[in-house]
């Protein structure tokens, strides 16, 4: 339950974030606030801003305006409370890391670059290896594994970081349903330890049904709330524009035109019903 | 002494022998080790745009009858950071960048030694090395250069591991890449300028890269993939220099043929990439 008493861990407040200087912003007056250990699906068209504010997040993107509050403090005053699981095409997946040298790099944050690891921190990477089912490969060359295996190489990274934030870019695309289900148990797991997780996806029915809050991201905020509150046929209408199509309530979002060529962009997905009728 | 014996030791009686030795199975390593990075970071370009650039440093040394090593540089280090501040404001993309300073370079560096009445000697030594030519402070210069690299390779190891398989990552964990990226540049110059007297400006880009691409293909780690091919470089360099001595073959030459000579053999029989198990296993 989300209770909007309790400190919260993650405010954006009046955000605005662009790439080159001059640019028109990627991003604009964004505001909403993230209590203690909730679940947010953060869904929008292609374009929308996404994965930029996201990078905004981790303090990867300079803010124009506005400011980024954790636990009341400003981006950057915490070491480490903030993981970020990564797009898979943002990876070089030649390079010669093991699972196991890739899960361990998230305890880089407490074991600094010099010291060994402790012995605390292999027991933390090797449990967040099993809790990810990845005992078998944790010897393997991270480029011989499965897309849905490498998407949970880089989750079972950012748990060893214990972080208090868990920001995920789009990490059911191109993953099997089996993956999928891990990823989805394992957000559920971590909201009841009180870690806030921020996930962006494609799938509107999964945000609906799997996330207490949503955002819907088209360069504004268009909307944030429960799936019930945001998800009307106005809301909708106004991210995702000509892309969706209303059809006796239920929302058809065609996102056949996915940016760079994300695998798994096959056909139109189909919004939740029960939200949508009037 | 058994005739094998003498075989081995015969070229090294000479002094002058003993320091190419010494300065190639330096150099041998230390190329090999810095040029992992270079092989999984993509900057073989890089790497021989910044061989090319120091010419007018040394060709100014030379002039100025100074210490062609220290010329080359300064040289050195000037052209990577020019390449590195050109390239990261963004307007220019940084393969282009490189195409424009190492041309610019190579020429205002031939420009220099074409005023010098020994220019084609001069030259040939310079672009392909002259190891028989090491001198004792050549050799001091050699090893304190190459133990600052190797220090700062194994010092920042993490830190470099980091930053090279996922800059996202490496900028969450409040990483300087940018700062890390710079400093790569700077060993990389570091380690040309080692490599001028045994293998040459024209070819140092073949031992930064094949040892590198001969280990990636037989181990799977960062660690075991950098001892590799230190080892790798290290056989190629004293390899080619028994061939140059025995052969009458230009040395630095001879140490990248048999480089790559153990690069094939990897590409075709390395236990889980080589072409050749691939083939049978098929």
């Amino acid at each position: 339950m989300i209770d909007w008493g309790e400190p919260a861990r993650l405010d954006v407040e009046g955000i605005s974030v662009g790439y080159g200087p001059g640019s028109p912003p990627a991003l604009e007056d964004i505001t909403f606030r993230v209590p203690h250990g909730s679940r947010v699906a953060v869904v929008g068209p292609n374009g929308s801003g996404k994965s930029t504010m996201f990078k905004a997040l981790i303090g990867l993107l300079p803010l124009r305006r506005g400011r980024i509050l954790i636990h009341g403090l400003p981006l950057g005053s915490h070491h480490d409370c903030v993981a970020y699981v990564p797009q898979r095409e943002e990876v070089d997946w030649r390079f010669p890391v093991t699972v196991t040298d890739v899960v361990l790099m998230g305890r880089y944050g407490r074991a600094g670059w010099l010291r060994r690891f402790s012995a605390e921190d292999r027991q933390v990477a090797g449990e967040c290896i099993s809790r990810l089912g990845l005992e078998s490969v944790a010897d393997r060359p991270i480029g011989e594994l499965s897309g849905g295996q490498q998407q949970r190489v880089f989750l079972a990274r950012a748990l060893a970081q214990k972080p208090h934030v868990l920001l995920m870019d789009e990490p059911f695309t191109g993953v099997d349903i089996g993956t999928q289900e891990v990823i989805l148990q394992l957000l559920d797991e971590l909201a009841t330890k009180e870690v806030t997780v921020l996930v962006s996806t494609h799938d509107l029915s999964l945000a609906a049904g799997r996330f207490e809050l949503v955002v819907i991201l088209n360069r504004h905020l268009v909307a944030y709330g429960t799936p019930k509150q945001v998800f009307t046929p106005e809301n909708l209408a106004g991210a995702f524009g000509g892309q969706a199509l209303f059809l006796n309530g239920t929302v058809v979002v065609d996102r056949c035109c996915d940016r760079g060529g994300n695998a798994g962009c096959a056909g139109p997905v189909v919004g939740p019903q029960r939200n949508l009728k009037r | 002494m058994s005739a094998v014996g003498t075989w081995l030791t015969e070229p090294f009686v000479q002094p002058f022998m003993q320091r190419a030795l010494l300065a190639s199975l330096m150099v041998g390593v230390i190329c090999s080790v810095v040029g992992c990075y270079v092989v999984l970071r993509g900057m073989a370009f890089l790497g021989d745009a910044l061989a090319h650039g120091i010419l007018p440093g040394v060709a100014v040394a030379y002039l100025l009858n100074g210490n062609l090593v220290v010329g080359a540089l300064i040289a050195a280090v000037a052209v990577a950071v020019g390449i590195g501040l050109v390239s990261r404001s963004g307007t220019v993309r940084e393969d282009t960048a490189i195409g424009i300073f190492f041309a610019a370079a190579l020429s205002l560096g031939v420009l220099l030694i074409s005023t010098i009445r020994t220019y084609a000697t001069d030259l040939t030594h310079i672009l392909f090395g002259n190891v028989l030519g090491v001198s004792s402070f050549d050799l001091w210069l050699t090893g304190i250069l190459g133990v600052v690299i190797l220090l700062v390779v194994v010092l920042l190891y993490r830190q470099l591991l980091v930053t090279s398989f996922d800059p996202v990552f490496a900028m969450t964990l409040r990483l300087r890449t940018e700062w890390l990226r710079m400093l790569l540049l700077v060993l990389l110059a570091l380690t040309i300028v080692v490599s001028l007297q045994t293998v040459g400006v024209g070819l140092v880009v073949a031992m930064l890269v094949t040892p590198g691409a001969t280990a990636y293909l037989l181990v799977r780690r960062l660690l075991p993939m950098m001892t590799t091919a230190a080892a790798v470089g290290a056989v190629s360099a004293v390899g080619g220099l028994y061939i140059s001595y025995y052969a009458n073959v230009a040395s630095g030459a001879a140490m990248v043929l048999v480089a790559t000579i153990l690069f094939f053999v990897a590409f075709l029989f390395s236990p889980d990439r080589g072409v050749v198990w691939r083939w049978v296993r098929r």
